[in-house]
């Protein structure tokens, strides 16, 4: 059984179909790229997955498990941690609250009235952003930081209730060559020592086929090629979309 | 009934839906364009009905007729769009990116300023305008009597749709209007005059609200009410209609009218509660209105919101010396300063209340008041009609507020921005609405009296010690919640609500559970005030008692814990000393919000915060040095 399963996905926005009939599966340990020119349809894809999205049609299964327009809340205890293409923390905490709000939610604690907030999970919030490599901006407001460094807090905080499948849309936009490879190698990393999946978006293609294992590539909400890097690489009607720029010659 | 009688009730109808209309379609347009709810308005349409007053009066003793009548309805509507002019240079101009707290309650000063001016000017008499000349007499319709000019009125509502229609298609500036309602940033982005078309449409918008108010003339005299009275019957309008939609307000009017005509046939009691039920019914249904759509997300960034930190030893030994010397007070205080400061501990529980949700989970409550004021009827009605002791009235208080709080807010949590600082506003005025019409109830206008302590509380000194320990005790838990996972909840909600979501804390159902909590120790409150004073009227669930509770938090600073409480202090001793030194106190009290929101937006103890670091670590996130 898949970790994750689509079937038939289909999204439309006043008569504007965004997604059409999209499948695929990805399997426990797998790094799944989509990738697809601006308005190809990938974040509404991954909204509809994170339960952001209501698809009109279609099935999301999660381990076999129906979860097909859920709220996001919903998709998130199946055990689904996401990112978000414009990232999305809480700005007036500082980076470690950040983290701790999840963990507090994930143990149930997140409507607690009378303990102090800030003396809970620490430990547990401090090991995550040492894992992802900010743990020297703990007590900085997520208001303040640079956008990189945001991008990790959204990760640290997506993988606070151990989750099995990352969703992460565009993990690396906004972040200079060197540092995008460093993100995907620790999540990459993150992915191996876990036995977790990971979905992302790229439109970097080098970092694309450095870490993707396999690629889905859409194009105006329809899936038209699918397969390892090798494979898409040469695909002709993939070549055309990208006008042979960056496909025929990653670094 | 007969036929004749239901007809005449049917055109009564039509001529409320196109007075409802005319005051209601300028709302709409300009919140369309300007995203600001603008309670001025009311103003505008109270100054149209005055100066039309005057200028009739001149014209028509100088020349008597026709011409010089409707000469002097324009001329009126024309000078209440220059006001509206002069209130974009002078105020919006400067809060278009504000929060909306600080909108409305700019545009609610401007209220406030307006009504003393009026008062100033006319005196507070009704005034009575001359009839229109050619439309004084009746028709006949089915054996019954109408007034030719209610008739002519019939026709004026879609005139002036068809008017703006014309003005909305067939001009540029109309375009852009549309446009601007549409989407406001991409006028910005077609390199339009921004301004200019702003300017533009406040003089339509209040050119609109001076017509309707001219038109009323005849109809009733010109008074010193007729700017709330109308504004919250133009809210009911515009949000039925969908705001922002000419279209959806005038159907929202026909409903309304029409309702009131026929309702006051079945209803005769629940009038004013009808259209807030309506319109409560129909945000249910259709949360942006019969024609209206979400608001287009605002591309520009979030705002970061205050962050909260841990105390400091300065603060501590601070709140340590202000707590001595409350439980100090009665020593040398005299009955009046004990008087004041047990009112002044209420309304800092009730701000602080306030700022539980506003503040800290970004839910703007316009009718806050209604929390509070249930919780005082709620104490009032049991002690009054069932005799119940002080102690149980009190602990019921919070209990009573607590269900309206939680079934209020349900629905209103369903809705952000505006939309739920109007829908919050509609509630109280339900609950307003009630208190004063269900009169075997609730005593009406009159109120209940009598509603005094039990007697080991009935002295000053003692009754001061209740009142500390039970609004201490209320702040303090809020206090707590705040720093607690709780207050943590509600805060990311509030900084995103996609984020919040997406970690399984449901958005809609924290803002419910904060909403439920504020109400809860807003009508603790209302509890002790009731019995603080002896007796309760509507005045307590009225507007007024809400727009305290919002100024109170904007003196002392939204974004501060301890602001709403410095708010109430100062807000309580201003109206203590100042009000009984001047006649024109309401232009006081909206110059002072005018100059927190335009000068001072962080008030006092944001201020204080950036002074004095040791006072309060203030961390708001934004301004922190990297
Ligand atoms: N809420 C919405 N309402 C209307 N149209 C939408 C909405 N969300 C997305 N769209 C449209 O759907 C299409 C797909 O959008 P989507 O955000 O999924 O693209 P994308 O592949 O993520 O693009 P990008 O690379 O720019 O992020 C676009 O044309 C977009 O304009
Ligand atoms: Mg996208």
């Amino acid at each position: 059984m898949s970790l994750l399963r689509v079937e038939g996905l289909s999204k439309a926005f006043g008569g504007f179909e965004a997604v059409r009939d999209v499948s695929f599966t990805l399997e426990a340990g797998e790094r799944l790229a989509i990738i697809g020119p601006n308005g190809a349809g990938k974040s509404t894809c991954f909204n509809m997955i994170g339960g952001q999205l209501r698809p009109d049609r279609g099935r999301v299964l999660l381990n076999g498990e129906e979860i097909t327009g859920l709220p996001p809340r919903a998709v998130w205890r199946k055990g689904v941690g996401r990112t978000f293409q414009i990232a999305a923390a809480f700005g007036s905490m500082t980076v470690v609250e950040n983290v701790q709000m999840a963990l507090l939610s994930h143990h149930g604690r997140a409507r607690a009235l009378f303990p102090l907030a800030r003396a809970l999970y620490r430990e547990e919030a401090m090991a995550l952003l040492e894992r992802v490599g900010i743990r020297d901006q703990a007590e900085r407001f997520c208001s303040v930081l640079a956008y990189g460094d945001i991008k990790r807090v959204e990760l640290a905080v997506a993988l606070a209730h151990g989750p099995r499948l990352l969703l992460m849309d565009e993990p690396t936009a906004g972040m200079a060559p060197a540092e995008r490879h460093a993100l995907m190698r620790l999540v990459s990393a993150i992915v191996a020592e876990r036995g977790i999946a990971v979905l992302f978006t790229e439109h970097d293609m080098d970092v694309v086929f450095a870490y993707a294992d396999r690629i889905l590539v859409i194009n105006r909400g329809r899936l038209i090629a699918e397969g390892p890097p090798e494979r898409v690489r040469a695909d002709r009607e993939v070549q055309a979309i990208y006008l042979g720029s960056s496909v025929e010659a990653p670094a | 009934m007969d036929p004749g009688f239901l007809f005449v009730q049917f055109l009564n109808g039509l001529a409320t839906a196109s007075f409802l209309f005319m005051a209601s379609a300028g709302l709409t347009i300009v919140f369309g364009v300007t995203r600001i709810v603008n309670f001025a308005h009311g103003s505008f349409y109270m100054l149209g009905a005055y100066i039309a007053y005057t200028l009739a009066g001149v014209f028509m003793e100088v020349a008597y007729g026709a011409v010089s009548f409707w000469g002097a309805i324009f001329l009126a509507a024309a000078i209440v769009g220059l006001l509206g002019v002069l209130l974009e240079l002078v105020v919006l101009r400067r809060i278009y990116d504000a929060p909306e707290l600080f909108q409305l309650l700019a545009t609610f000063a401007v209220v406030l300023i307006v009504q003393d001016l009026v008062r100033m000017t006319w005196g507070g008499e009704d005034l009575l305008g001359p009839r229109a000349p050619g439309l004084k007499s009746f028709v006949v319709v089915l054996d019954r009597r109408f007034p030719e000019y209610e008739l002519a009125m019939i026709f004026a509502g879609p005139l002036v749709l068809g008017a703006l229609w014309l003005l909305f298609h067939r001009t540029r500036f109309g375009v852009l209007v549309r446009a601007a309602t549409l989407d406001r940033e991409m006028v910005g982005a077609l390199g339009v005059n921004q301004a200019l078309l702003f300017t533009g449409v406040l003089f339509l918008g209040a050119f609109l609200a001076g017509l309707a108010g001219a038109l009323q003339l005849p109809r009733e005299p010109a008074n010193p009410y007729m700017d709330v009275n109308i504004i919250v019957e133009a809210f009911v309008v515009t949000v039925i209609g969908g705001m922002g939609s000419v279209t959806g307000a005038f159907l929202a009017a026909l409903l309304i009218g029409e309702l009131q005509a026929f309702g006051i046939l079945i209803f005769p009691k629940i009038t004013l509660v009808l259209a807030f039920l309506v319109m409560a019914a129909v945000l249910i249904v259709r949360p942006y209105g019969l024609l209206g759509r979400p608001q287009a997300e605002s591309h520009a960034a979030a705002r970061a919101g205050a962050g909260l930190a841990a105390g400091t030893p300065l603060q501590r030994s601070l709140w340590m010396g202000l707590l001595a010397f409350l439980l100090l007070l009665p020593l040398f205080a005299d009955e009046y300063s004990l008087k004041l400061a047990i009112e002044l501990l209420i309304f800092g529980l009730f701000a602080f209340s306030l700022n539980f949700i506003m503040g800290w989970g970004g839910i703007v409550s316009f009718g806050h008041a209604a929390y509070f004021g249930l919780g005082a009827y709620g104490a009032a009605l049991l002690v009054h009609h069932l005799a119940w002791p002080m102690e149980a009235a009190i602990l019921s208080a919070p209990l009573v507020a607590g269900v309206a709080a939680l079934v209020f807010g349900a629905l209103c949590v369903r809705l952000s921005g505006v939309y739920l600082a109007m829908l919050t506003l509609a509630f109280a005025q339900i609950v307003y609405a009630i208190a004063f019409q269900w009169v075997e109830l609730t005593g009406g206008d009159n109120g209940l009296i009598g509603i005094w302590p039990s007697s080991w509380a009935s002295s000053r000194t003692v009754y001061y010690y209740l009142t500390l320990a039970v609004t201490l005790a209320g702040i303090g838990l809020l206090w707590r919640f705040l720093y607690a996972p709780f207050g943590y909840s509600s805060r990311a909600v509030r900084d995103s609500a996609i984020r919040a979501d997406a970690i399984g804390i449901d958005p809609r159902y924290q803002r419910w559970l904060a909403f439920t909590v504020s109400g809860i120790a807003a009508g603790l409150g209302g509890g002790l005030y009731v019995f603080s004073k002896g007796n309760i009227d509507p005045e307590v669930l009225a507007i007024p008692t809400s727009v305290d509770a919002l100024t109170m938090v904007l003196l002392g600073g939204v974004e501060t814990v301890t602001g709403p409480l410095a708010g109430a202090a100062l807000l309580t001793l201003l109206k203590d000393f100042v009000m009984p030194l001047t006649l024109y106190w309401k232009m006081v009290m909206g110059g002072l919000i005018l100059a927190m929101v335009l000068a001072f937006p962080k008030g006092l103890v944001g201020i204080l915060g950036d002074r004095l670091p040791g006072l309060q670590a203030a961390p708001t996130g934004r301004e922190r040095p990297a």
